[in-house]
């Protein structure tokens, strides 16, 4: 991407097209829970609780080759400007499933036969790139709970506004109407770069796709030093 | 409290050591020439042997470990004990130090009385327990407290000598469980609360090195 | 961990001799902290600590038609969720009976105590008012989360702000917010909740005093008045009892209003 393209486009926030929105991190948040974290992209708050691994219960649901993780996102109802209905629904199941394939292939949970690793998600704030957080917050309280892994995962969500890549979408973003409108690629990757999540909804070419690939590549490092520096500091 | 005598922690992925000459221990793996941590936690090198000792996660029950458990049930020929761990635990009548009568096993123990015992082995069925040793056996008085069960190791201290000093600052006993769970049984309450305190100090300061003398510091301000 | 026989018959005989375990005297709150304005998209939010246990609680309105026994003034709704994210007892699913009862005891002190002012929330007589919504969310539980919910809950309402609202297409517009407060009453409502342990009362529980008290009674008081209230679980109540609950209850309500007051603002 040349200069000049970069200072052409405008995103509403006056961001550039690279820049990530403020981001904070903090572990240790629930005292209850066997790890806990919160993690932000600007407006967009997600706090992520582990307790576990212990018995699964409904026994049914018990894997006696493996343990389980099961992941549990929620957005309490005053997250967004029109009220969501509190429970579960299509979009919070599916997204639940998404973290767990995002979030599993770090994890050594082999020993853990018939035991269940839960992950609870509660979206406290939205402006978009919801699940990402959820994500992230999630990575780093599954560290925080003591959860052996291979590595951490960090999560973004690249955008295509017109015909400009974007990295860490907004809300305003995401309804972008001009040109050939948004198209929004939630990313998530190991420390070492292999892909745990991607979702697409939209129109890109491959090449861009290519192109969207390395800026997430690049994104995730930065917020992979936030999760990092958050764990560091929160010892206690 | 100094930074200095602050360990340092590490995180899953994070490479801890570089060279052939290190060797993976515990919460560590060798990927090509590096130690990588897998688990949150402090970093330890003892002559080239790279730990993490972990501080959070669930109790990993070993034999030979004595626990404190809530018994949770009676079968015709046991207790069903809740020692924290996934396996359920069951200590069998012959395991109990001396006579027990079959139709009368409430007596000995009843649901929600705690028990302290030893695990004397962990099979695909589940753990079973033991309470033929010195010091095991049902709890009938004292108060129980819950720390992460890998602090243990802080709160009684190289050779004890942690525990010992909570121990003769307050004049409570005190038997610690590998699986977390802790009973102090002083002769006054006021007694138990000061040795519950002085416990949850140093699990809540596991990550300090020179604990030993924070706690002495601690005990000379919360003296009575 | 459930608290063992033990601990309880510890807890008893010390609550007996008027003492607990963390120091506190009988009638005395843990410190109590309120922080409004934690969710942007909500019309009023607000976070309240007690000690370690943690609620969050936000509102949230829109326009519907009013209910026919009430035709000129706005609605109330209010629901609460123990959320398996704040305690391993709570589980997901379906909302069990001490989420309900949560909710619906809120409802009621806030309903009942007239604290929103329901005939300013009325658009057009017998066609359009406002809905007010209150939903908590529990973030820790180490007891009395029913007291934390009611001063949330009372928080978010203060921190409140109507939604813009256009006439002429009768919609509102969401995320967009006028200059209006919800209407209050001057006097705030707060409810106190007493736990009986063995022939005592203490209020705000730690987890261990709530795992064994046999008895609760919430009570909630607006200035002089009660406006409503709730006996819990078995154990009866004598009506000397009731007395000693109605008297501590009132210089409860007046120390944690001088707590929560200056943090309302």
């Amino acid at each position: 991407m040349t200069k000049e393209s970069k200072s052409k486009f405008e995103r509403p926030d006056g961001r550039e097209t690279d820049e990530m929105r403020p981001m904070t991190a903090k572990v240790g948040i629930i005292p209850n829970a066997d790890g806990s974290a919160m993690f932000s992209f600007g407006d967009t708050i997600a706090y992520a609780a582990v307790y576990g691994p212990k018995v699964m219960h409904p026994q049914h649901s018990q894997n006696p080759e493996k343990g389980t993780l099961r992941c549990n996102y929620s957005m309490l109802s005053f997250s967004v400007t029109e009220r969501a209905r509190p429970g579960p629904n299509r979009r919070s199941t599916e997204i639940s499933k998404i973290m767990e394939w995002a979030l599993e292939p770090v994890l050594i949970i082999d020993e853990f036969k018939s035991m269940v690793v839960d992950v609870h998600v509660n979206i406290i704030q939205a402006n978009a790139s919801t699940r990402c957080a959820a994500i992230n917050a999630a990575a780093m309280a599954l560290a925080h709970a003591g959860i052996p892994m291979k590595d951490l995962v960090s999560s973004v969500s690249i955008g295509k506004l017109d015909k400009q890549l974007v990295v860490d979408v907004s809300k305003k973003e995401e309804d972008w109407e001009e040109g050939e409108g948004a198209t929004d690629i939630p990313i998530t990757m190991t420390h070492e770069g292999e892909l745990t999540h991607i979702q697409l909804d939209g129109k890109i070419s491959g090449e861009q796709l290519r192109e969207a690939l390395e800026m997430a590549r690049k994104a995730t490092q930065e917020i992979y030093e936030v999760q990092k520096k958050a764990l560091k500091e929160s010892i206690g | 409290m100094s930074e200095k005598n602050q360990r340092k922690v590490v995180i899953p992925g994070e490479v801890l050591a570089k060279g052939n000459e290190y060797l993976p221990g515990e919460g560590t793996e060798r990927r090509g020439s590096e130690i990588i941590s897998l688990k949150y936690g402090l970093f330890e090198d003892s002559n080239k042997l790279i730990k993490v000792i972990p501080l959070s996660g669930v109790y990993q029950p070993r034999r030979g470990n004595v626990v404190i458990g809530k018994v949770e049930n009676i079968t015709f020929n046991g207790w069903v004990i809740n020692i924290g761990t996934a396996e359920t635990a069951f200590i069998s009548i012959m395991e109990i130090p001396r006579f027990v009568n079959k139709n009368e096993l409430e007596s000995v123990m009843d649901i929600g009385e705690m028990v302290v015992a030893k695990i004397w082995s962990i099979n695909k069925r589940g753990i079973d327990l033991s309470l033929k040793s010195r010091g095991l056996g049902k709890i009938d008085e004292g108060i129980i407290l819950a720390i992460n069960s890998n602090r243990v190791p802080r709160v009684i201290g190289k050779e004890g000598s942690m525990i010992k000093l909570i121990k003769d600052e307050t004049g409570c006993e005190i038997t610690v469980g590998q699986n977390g769970l802790i009973w102090i049984k002083g002769d006054s309450i006021e007694k138990e609360l000061h040795a519950k305190r002085a416990i949850l100090f140093v699990a809540e300061h596991s990550f300090l090195s020179g604990l030993t003398e924070e706690l002495k510091k601690w005990f000379d301000e919360n003296r009575k | 961990m459930e608290t063992p026989k033990l601990n309880a018959e510890r807890i008893k005989k010390y609550i007996e001799h008027e003492k607990r375990f963390d120091g506190r005297a009988l009638d005395e709150f843990r410190e109590i902290v309120v922080e409004t304005g934690i969710s942007k998209n909500a019309e009023g939010s607000a976070r309240v600590k007690i000690g370690k246990t943690e609620v969050l609680v936000g509102v949230k309105m829109d326009v519907t038609t009013p209910y026919p026994d009430s035709p000129d003034k706005g609605n109330l709704m209010v629901g609460a969720e123990l959320t398996p994210l704040s305690s391993p007892r709570f589980e997901s699913g379906p909302p069990k009976f001490p989420a309900i009862e949560t909710g619906r005891i809120i409802d009621r002190i806030v309903r009942e105590s007239k604290f929103i002012e329901m005939e300013k929330l009325c658009i057009k007589e017998g066609e359009k008012v406002w809905n007010v919504m209150i939903d908590i969310y529990s973030l820790n539980d180490d007891g009395n989360l029913l007291d934390a919910a009611g001063i949330g809950a009372i928080a978010a309402l203060s921190a409140s702000k109507i939604p813009k609202y256009d006439e002429e297409k009768e919609k509102v517009l969401f995320g967009e917010w006028s200059n209006k407060n919800i209407p209050l009453s001057k006097e705030v409502p707060v409810s106190i909740t007493l736990y009986k342990i063995g022939s005592k009362f203490i209020v705000d529980p730690s987890l261990e005093e709530e795992d064994i008290s046999e008895a609760k009674i919430t009570i909630g008081r607006k200035g002089d008045y009660i406006s409503s209230m709730q006996k819990g679980d078995l154990k009866p109540l004598t009506i000397q009892e009731m007395h000693q609950a109605i008297e501590v209850s009132e210089r409860v309500y007046n120390d944690v209003l001088k707590k929560i007051e200056k943090q309302l603002k």
